[in-house]
């Protein structure tokens, strides 16, 4: 087993590195031009939002309807640590991750005890509420923005960080501590009494959803450089919630995907971006509906086709 | 004096809280889930009362009548064509598709109406009720009234007639209520159309105390109302306008005396306070699991 | 040895006393028969014993100490395993996996130790492999280790449970009608594995069985419930020969 690993982790290493280089040799030479090099690590960080929510939301099975909000509080904490403490990068990335960690921990507590469908409701009221405080306290600077975040973030941080934030989450969902969490989407009684401590669980993978979340806003702050509270509302979390049901419930792979097509995608649909939020919608019911009637590994495998092609274009 | 009107005030969203919250909680009963879409509901609730009474012109009650069969059948037919599918799989199927009714809802009025807010038809007369020194306006008391009547009824309703126990027994246990010839599917449709359209009484309160409509107004009035079904113990319908006026006070005394800007934190308060201390809701008892 | 003793066990639901004054011992490494008509009350004794309900009356005693104050996780810990009257597996989890769930605590490698790999993570992981594997193999579901669980054929699906219950090292063991839905010989198989899971392990095992003669057969000892209270406590000839039994059980047969 052991050699099967490495073996799997050295290749998955590789192909990491053999993406990284190609596109960065295409960054360099101009077959990737500026405005495309954006998208992509826009595409990168969610990366990071998508497989972070799917570790709750997928594995888990706890639906989350607050993960821009998480993202928010990494963002704004993490700017305003290197505007006015002047903290390194990686630190102020570390801070703001670290607190949105602390808010997940303080909301998840009283949530996550309790069995039933507390957390939507809950995530989504937070969501709205950190929206609003952040619109209202003076050091954000509502909703003119808050400026002068130092530009920090480029290809090469955003994609060690997805590398970074997929080994962790592919790592603890093979460890028993992963089957402790898929046992606690899949029976949650049941899991209780094989001795799992599901509360505890329950909280971990959320806060470390959350913690990654606020990895995202951190990145997305020092790459924006200027942060609009309206960037983070439940239209946001919706978005990422549909990359990770598109992607598949509980597939990292598919979230990855995912992340990435819903990124590009929509720069070549610009006509249509009125009915964007339409599409997201219908995705949400259908994928549902079609899961329920066994309809999924038929199209997962037309569109994971169809992804190939797209990569391809893309490099 | 202040300290009275703050009370009027609070009633008076409250009543419009708890005639949603009724709507959720007669849902959540029956069909154990959290209908997402029912804010949206409400919403549309508000733009069919508009569009009848002020594009075409009728009489405000054939608007209001519009309204709630209007949103009846949508309720209706949003069960039919998105829960029912789902309803032997796990909670969070239902629950990522009741999030994407609610959100195609909503973008399909932005897409027909626009972001922009839309003046509300005010069709009850201007003017106040005086009580001793009080003075209430006309929204205010038709919001309490209405709110009063339609839970008594209700009450009535569910205790008391052939189609209300078939309720109850649905939300017990759908097997045996259909071994017992209770037709399951009807009843679930039965509460889905109450439900919403109580829900389209409270979008026309809301239009008639802000007098400004727009797509969003039914995201942050359905998560109070649902925080107000918690509250009261989801399940309950006394429950639920017990909690629903609690939330319009505990709302208009912050409004009044702290801040405007902390009202909707200190609603989200009260819901983790009550997840805390008493999860199962000021009415609720706690439910076991059948092992 | 007594491992299990109760007092006075009892829960209300409302006005109705579904379990009351439930006294009984169970001795390490006996097989124990839990008996009774529908509706008695045996599978709220499960969820009493497992801290699913809380007791509003009683005493639980297990191996020296109450189990009134502990979550269910805990009492899992402690040592009491059981499976479910309508089969509650892992569905979407390889049936390996379903059995790696209960063998948690075998092992304590750090989620820190399994993102960086550290040997000890590589020992734990395999250990657990290994000893998921030897589980599955008792009962012979080796060969379907890496099958979905809700692929399973219904036999080996309440077999699988099994095996998940073991899995958390139990002292006791509660088995809730394990041979529902089971043909004579699907019956008479598992009843035999029952026996040598026993010796094997060397652990207790309380069964709810609706079977009377299949109790009769393999239990050492057996109580009867009716109405919530224990009507007969003994050996299978004791019971057979108590008239009370007789009356409530075997009634309609007179």
């Amino acid at each position: 087993m052991k050699k099967k690993e490495i073996r799997q982790f050295i290749l998955s290493f590789v192909l990491a590195l053999v993406i990284y280089g190609a596109i960065m040799f295409a960054m360099n030479s101009g077959i990737i031009n500026s405005y495309w090099s954006g998208i992509l690590v826009v595409a990168c960080i969610n990366v990071v939002l998508a497989t972070s929510l799917n570790l709750a939301s997928g594995y888990l099975g706890q639906l989350t309807l607050g993960h821009a909000g998480f993202m928010s509080v990494g963002a704004y904490i993490s700017a305003l640590s290197s505007i006015y403490l002047g903290t390194p990068f990686i630190i102020s990335l570390l801070i703001g991750a670290v607190c949105a960690a602390v808010v997940g921990l303080i909301i998840g507590i009283p949530t996550l005890r309790l069995k039933g469908d507390y957390l939507c409701i809950i995530t989504l009221a937070f969501n709205e509420i950190i929206r609003v405080i952040m619109l209202n306290i003076g050091i954000t600077n509502g909703a003119k923005g808050l400026m002068g975040i130092p530009m920090e973030t480029n290809f090469t941080v955003v994609f060690i960080s997805a590398v970074i934030t997929i080994y962790v989450i592919a790592c603890i969902v093979k460890s028993r501590h992963g089957r402790a969490i898929i046992s606690i989407r899949e029976d949650e009684t049941a899991s209780e009494l094989a001795g799992i401590p599901t509360s505890y669980y329950k909280i971990l993978a959320f806060t470390i959803s959350a913690f990654f979340a606020g990895i995202a806003g951190g990145l997305y702050a020092h790459y924006i450089t200027i942060l609009i509270p309206k960037v983070f509302d439940y239209n946001k979390s919706v978005e990422i919630l549909v990359m990770v049901v598109l992607g598949g419930l509980g597939n990292l792979k598919g979230s990855i995907i995912a992340a990435i097509v819903m990124t590009i995608l929509p720069e070549y649909l610009r006509a249509f971006s009125d009915y964007r939020m339409l599409l997201y919608a219908v995705v949400l019911i259908a994928a549902m509906i079609l899961k329920e009637k066994n309809l999924v590994p038929h199209l997962k495998a037309k569109f994971l086709k169809k992804k190939d092609d797209v990569e391809e274009a893309t490099e | 004096m202040q300290f009275f009107a703050t009370i009027i005030n609070g009633l008076s969203t409250g009543g419009m809280y708890a005639l949603v919250a009724i709507g959720y909680t007669m849902v959540y009963g029956i069909a154990k889930m959290i209908n997402f879409a029912h804010g949206e509901i409400i919403m549309v609730g508000a733009y069919i009362t508009y569009v009848v009474f002020s594009l075409l012109g009728m009489p405000a009650f054939v608007a209001i009548i519009a309204s709630i069969i209007g949103c009846a059948l949508l309720g209706v037919v949003t069960e039919k064509v998105a829960y029912k599918p789902l309803r032997n799989s796990g909670s969070l199927a239902v629950l990522i598709t009741a999030i994407g009714v609610s959100y195609l809802l909503q973008n399909v009025f932005l897409l027909i109406f626009g972001s922009a807010a839309i003046t509300f038809p005010s069709f009850l007369p201007e003017g106040q009720i005086h009580l001793g020194g009080l003075s209430i306006s006309y929204v205010s008391a038709l919001s309490l009234c209405l709110t009063l009547i339609c839970t008594v009824l209700l009450l009535i309703f569910i205790n008391k007639t052939r189609l209300g126990k078939a309720m109850r027994a649905v939300s017990e246990d759908k097997g045996a209520a259909e071994l017992m010839g209770i037709n399951v599917n009807n009843t679930i449709s039965l509460t889905f159309a109450i439900g919403s359209g109580l829900g389209a009484i409270g979008g026309i309160i809301y239009g008639l105390s802000y007098s400004l409509i727009n797509p969003y107004l039914g995201a942050m009035l359905g998560i109070k109302a649902f925080i107000a079904a918690v509250l009261g113990g989801i399940g309950d319908i006394k429950g639920a306008m017990v909690g629903g006026l609690l939330i319009g006070l505990a709302e208009a005394f912050t409004i009044t005396f702290i801040s405007s800007t902390f009202s909707d934190a200190v609603v989200f308060g009260i819901l983790i306070f009550i997840l805390l201390v008493k999860p199962a809701g000021l009415f609720g008892v706690n439910v076991r699991e059948k092992v | 040895m007594t491992l299990l003793k109760t007092e006075g066990l009892g829960i209300q639901f409302g006005g109705l006393k579904a379990v009351d004054e439930f006294n009984f011992e169970i001795d390490k490494n006996q097989l124990f028969g839990l008996i009774g008509p529908n509706g008695a009350g045996k599978t709220t004794v499960f969820n009493l014993l497992t801290g699913v309900y809380k007791p509003t009356s009683g005493q639980i005693i297990f191996d020296g100490k109450s189990l009134l104050k502990m979550s269910p996780t805990q009492i899992t810990q402690y040592g009491i395993a059981r499976t479910f009257q309508n089969i509650r597996l892992f569905k979407d989890m390889s049936v390996i996996d379903n059995v790696k769930v209960g063998l948690h605590h075998s092992q304590n490698y750090s989620m820190f130790a399994s993102i960086i790999h550290t040997p000890n993570y590589y020992k734990g992981e395999e250990a657990i492999e290994e000893m998921a594997l030897s589980l599955l193999r008792v009962f012979d579901l080796d060969q379907f280790a890496y099958v979905k669980a809700s692929n399973l054929p219904y036999g080996k699906q309440r077999k699988l449970e099994i095996a998940r219950a073991l899995a958390t090292s139990p002292k006791l063991l509660l088995l809730d009608e394990p041979a529902a839905g089971m043909n004579p010989t699907e019956t008479a198989e598992l009843m035999e594995t029952i026996k040598i899971v026993r010796e094997k392990f060397s652990i207790a095992i309380l069964l709810i069985e609706h079977d009377m003669k299949l109790v009769m057969g393999i239990c050492e000892k057996i109580a009867v419930l009716n109405f919530g209270t224990v009507l007969a406590f003994g050996s299978p000839e004791e019971i057979q020969n108590n008239p009370d039994v007789v009356a409530a059980y075997l009634g309609n047969e007179e």
